[in-house]
């Protein structure tokens, strides 16, 4: 672009989808992959608040580089995000990534517990 | 006045992850006013048409979800009283001295079946920011955003939904306007203090605690079109809606504050008197229930929750 400002975009492989999303490196992970598969029945993640709250779209990443914003503890402790869980509504991509769904379900035991 | 006892949902503590992005949220989009912030942060709240100090407290913390839900009761002496028949229910009675939250008189805390903390209070302070009295004009000023007016009521989730509904009907005098009964057991619950359709509504699910959504009242069905207008232009997750529930009749949508929290914005709904029968909801038709333009319920439904 002219002023200099290109936005990178990369390509994110989710284990389970029959094609790759692309994503721009401003954009989340959940929302790309939202566009991609507008059909709920063939995403990859689930989809609920998409706001870091819920962890319907909790995920490991298995490859790539990325950034995170703030999410519950009560779905990715500080230990789970160092070995590469996130929430996929809270990640902007780095580089190309590789992403499998971690969703824990609502039987998961309150903190404390377990 | 006939109606003795508790009187309406009076308080919802709510957890937010960033509190500066959930103010922009209950304030500027949803419509509440700011009525002050704590010295530990906490953020408190009012809709435009509600006449005491808040209804709505944010604490910023590293979960979302609720930390309690709280009932306005007539008086001192009632609350007093349901202190005796909770403790002889078998729950455990805390006491919140006056002046933890401001402009708020003592309040006693328990936790329901459900594993959620429900409080009682008999006094807050009338609001500097309430609505005129005499002679009132509909507002003071043009309300803003998604214009609510007031809380109106949460759905919880979790489980022991039975012992749930019979503390709230047997102890703390609610009545049950409405409910789903599946085959295999209760599913959901709605039951009101007042004569609203609904001012706390449960449904069963393994995990304890949690919250599905915190409601606000809109005035009519044109401004929860506006509110779905607001809901694109900043790009707020939306969740269902606009529609209609078939369960309270209201009009509604489910949305998400930026913390995860569901929020709806609601119109409507039937007036639930005391000596009505009960509406009651099979496996069959629960989707019409829940959402009665759909017809079928969404698995966000069922499962997404704070």
């Amino acid at each position: 672009m002219a002023d200099g400002t290109m936005t990178r975009s990369f390509t994110i492989r989710f284990k389970g989808a029959d094609r790759p999303v692309t994503c721009d490196e401003s954009q989340k992970v959940l929302i790309a992959m939202e566009q991609a598969f507008p059909d709920s029945r063939l995403q990859p993640v689930r989809v609920g608040c998409r706001q870091g709250g819920c962890g319907a779209c909790r995920v490991k990443v298995t490859k790539g580089d990325y950034t995170t914003a703030k999410m519950s503890r009560a779905h990715v402790t500080e230990a789970e995000q160092a070995q590469g869980y996130a929430l996929a509504c809270r990640i902007y991509p780095q580089s190309d990534m590789e992403i499998e769904s971690a969703f824990l379900g609502p039987r998961r035991a309150p903190k404390g517990q377990n | 006045m006939s109606q003795e006892g508790l009187l309406r949902p009076g308080i919802a503590q709510i957890r937010v992850l960033d509190m500066d992005e959930a103010i922009t949220h209950y304030v500027e989009r949803i419509g509440l006013d700011m009525v002050g912030k704590g010295e530990d942060g906490r953020v408190y709240l009012k809709g435009y048409d509600e006449f005491h100090h808040h209804s709505v407290v944010l604490r910023e913390a590293d979960t979302a979800g609720i930390d309690f839900f709280a009932f306005k009761a007539d008086s001192q002496q009632s609350v007093d009283a349901f202190r005796k028949r909770i403790e002889a229910y078998g729950l455990e009675v805390d006491d919140v001295p006056a002046g933890e939250q401001p402009g708020t008189g003592a309040r006693i805390g328990f936790t329901v079946p459900s594993g959620h903390r429900i409080e009682l209070f008999a006094h807050m302070d009338l609001s500097d920011q309430a609505p005129d009295t005499r002679n009132p004009y509909i507002w003071k000023s043009e309300p803003r955003g998604m214009r609510a007016q007031r809380m109106d009521h949460c759905l919880l989730y979790g489980p022991n939904i039975d012992k749930v509904e019979e503390f709230f009907t047997q102890v703390l005098d609610f009545h049950l306007p409405e409910r789903v009964d599946l085959p295999d057991g209760t599913l959901a619950i709605w039951m009101t203090v007042s004569n609203k359709a609904h001012d706390i509504a449960f449904v069963n699910h393994p995990e304890p605690g949690k919250l599905h959504h915190l409601a606000f009242f809109l005035e009519n069905w044109n401004d929860i079109g506006h509110a779905a207008d607001l809901m694109s232009r900043y790009d707020i997750s939306r969740d269902v809606g606009p529609t209609r529930h078939g369960i309270t009749r209201g009009q509604t949508i489910y949305f998400f504050d930026p913390s995860g929290n569901r929020n709806e914005v609601f119109a409507g709904g039937y007036t639930a008197y005391k000596d009505h029968p009960v509406r009651v909801w099979d496996h069959n038709n629960v989707g019409r229930g829940i959402f009665y333009y759909e017809r079928q319920l969404n698995d966000a439904f069922l499962s997404v929750v704070t």
